[in-house]
């Protein structure tokens, strides 16, 4: 069965095509990082109305770039949720209207459940059930995984996302947008020892998460530390050791739930995804609490950890093949949860 | 000539499949509710006509301006489905889809179309009745601010036809135009008027292939510091 997969959640617009038989074929991106970067943010309407420009070129450079013509596709799998509607609206409209157009079926596809199942577009395949920790701009969730649809959801944050802490925190330390990976980045030239931030929520049991605090941690830090810094040097210092402190503070954070969700449920195997999960100083953190515990960590490629239209295809593939079609409605819901997918 | 058309640009949806003689339409109020209807009503079309997409020769669409959303709506809609059929789209303004209907509703020559652009603001368009019972644009549709919209003193006897008429700001502001003689605030874009513009269109080369047919949304989205 072959495949297109949409994505406009938010700032990506992601086509890509995938073959149950033969993997993924193709896949292309347009980052609109640009266009909001001058605005310190996602600002939806522009979103909307670029994908709205690039969506079709994208998809027919794709086939071209593939040689898989239209004709050849079983499916359309396309982002319902969650997300920003209008830019859903945008990839759910073409998406839904082109399946009608060539008679083949067309399914929604939850954004989470694309970034859930993106590791199995590598050759390391995990095996159902397993923990997986999704950590994005707008999630962090632990879960166990049963099987495709089967999600039961062990913890939450109950306020900021580990990304939008990433961002946020980011922010104040004065980096441009998007920050997380930019944070990520000064946080190499950090050192250790020189601020100790907190583990929110580790002191008791639970797998829920809270991240906002963090944020307020590093500027009550930045506050107290850059004012008595002369040097242009000494201040750039300072900031990459509270860029240190504070994605250590997150990734231990995340490592411990990791533990204890694995220990709770006795499974040996871990994947994580979505944007966060690119970040380097988690992915040595749980690899290390992987070989402690005899356990397997599975990742997505580095690009398909952020969004991308590869999970989509991938997804709405496995959907379709255990039966699932939609009808002729147009599905985009801003909110959506993820054991109701 | 076969043509589909339809908006879902503002509060109404409706879609019509048009022959040479024959002609289909569903229209139904229903805000909010377009991406759950918009299709189910062209298969229903396309049943009841007894044809498919591919024996079509265009596809029409109303593209604006009117709710971004709406007209974006109708943009991946008519792409999506021009794509899959080889198709070409024909965009038609929402604003001449009103004055094509008030002709046709209430045999309006002149028509000043204004819709509620939200903000102190009206999508305004002065549309005239050509030889061939087209509606043309005597000036460019713009997006106007209320107090400065644009006072048309002919001699001619004009409708005021869309929602923002229902505004008393907007018929004081031209109420010196004594010939403004009727409005009708209630009325928003049928598909079977888009047809009647759309073949001129068609007929005149105008058509686009389909990534090419964009909104038309007039007001500039400007972010607020
Ligand atoms: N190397 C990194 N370190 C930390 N955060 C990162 C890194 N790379 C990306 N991110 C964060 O991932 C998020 C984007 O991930 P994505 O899965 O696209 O999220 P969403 O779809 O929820 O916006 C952003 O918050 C970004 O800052």
């Amino acid at each position: 069965m072959r495949v297109l997969g949409v994505e406009t959640s938010c700032d990506e617009t992601g086509i890509a095509i995938y073959d149950s038989q033969y993997g993924l074929i193709g896949h292309t991106l347009h980052s609109q990082v640009a266009l909001h970067q001058v605005h310190g943010g996602v600002v939806p309407e522009l979103a909307s109305r670029d994908h709205i420009r690039r969506i079709v070129p994208l998809i027919q450079d794709l086939l071209v770039q593939a040689s898989s013509p239209l004709a050849e596709l079983d499916g359309i799998a396309y982002t319902a949720g969650p997300g920003l509607i209008g830019a859903l609206l945008v990839g759910a409209s073409v998406a839904r209207s082109l399946a009608m157009g060539l008679n083949i079926p067309a399914v929604a596809v939850h954004h989470m459940e694309g970034h859930l199942l993106a590791p199995m577009l590598e050759d390391d395949v995990p095996e159902f059930p397993f923990i997986a920790l999704l950590v994005s701009g707008g999630h962090t969730q632990l879960m166990r995984v049963d099987g495709l649809g089967k999600y039961h959801i062990l913890g939450e944050s109950l306020d900021d996302a580990a990304g939008e802490a990433f961002d946020k925190t980011a922010k104040l330390l004065e980096l441009a947008y998007p920050g997380g990976p930019a944070l990520a980045e000064l946080a190499k030239q950090g050192r250790d020892g020189i601020y100790q931030f907190p583990r929110p929520m580790t002191d008791r049991p639970g797998l829920d998460f809270s991240f906002s605090g963090l944020k307020t941690f590093a500027l009550n830090t930045f506050r107290k530390s850059d004012g008595n810094l002369h040097s242009d040097a000494a201040k750039l210092q300072n900031r990459a050791d509270i860029a240190y402190a504070f994605q250590q503070a997150v990734v231990s954070t995340l490592a411990i739930k990791c533990k204890r969700a694995l220990q709770q449920t006795g499974l040996l195997r871990l994947v994580v995804a979505g944007g966060v999960s690119a970040n380097q100083a988690l992915r040595e953190k749980l690899r290390a609490l992987a070989a402690s515990l005899n356990a397997q960590v599975y990742y997505p490629r580095h690009e398909f950890c952020t969004d991308n239209g590869a999970m989509i295809a991938y997804a709405g593939c496995q959907r379709l093949l255990a039966g699932e079609s939609d009808g002729l409605e147009i599905n985009a819901r801003a909110r959506w949860p993820l054991n109701q997918a | 000539m076969k043509i589909l058309a339809f908006d879902t640009s503002m509060q109404a949806c409706s879609a019509a499949l048009c022959f040479d003689d024959e002609c289909y339409e569903k229209y139904t109020l229903a805000p909010r509710q377009h991406n759950q209807l918009i299709l189910p009503m062209i298969e229903a079309l396309l049943t009841q006509a007894n044809c498919q997409l591919k024996d079509l020769d265009a596809i029409a669409f109303a593209n604006g301006p009117g709710s971004f959303t709406g007209v974006r709506l109708a943009t991946g809609v008519a792409q999506g489905l021009a794509f899959a059929a080889q198709l070409p789209l024909l965009p038609i303004s929402t604003l001449a889809a009103l004055a094509q209907g008030a002709w046709r509703l209430h045999a309006a020559r002149n028509v000043a179309v204004a819709v509620d652009a939200r903000m102190q603001a009206v999508y305004w368009g002065q549309y005239q009745l050509n030889q061939e019972e087209l509606m043309r644009l005597s000036e460019p549709e713009l997006i106007c601010a209320i107090d400065a919209l644009p006072v048309f003193c002919d001699t001619n006897v004009w409708v005021g036809v869309g929602d923002a008429w229902a505004n008393p700001q907007v018929v004081s502001q031209v109420s010196d135009v004594q010939n403004l003689t009727a409005f009708y605030p209630d009325s928003y874009p049928h598909a079977r008027d888009i047809v009647e513009l759309a073949k001129a269109e068609f007929a005149a080369g105008r058509a686009l292939e389909c990534a090419q047919a964009q909104p038309n949304y007039l007001r500039e989205y400007t972010v607020k510091a």
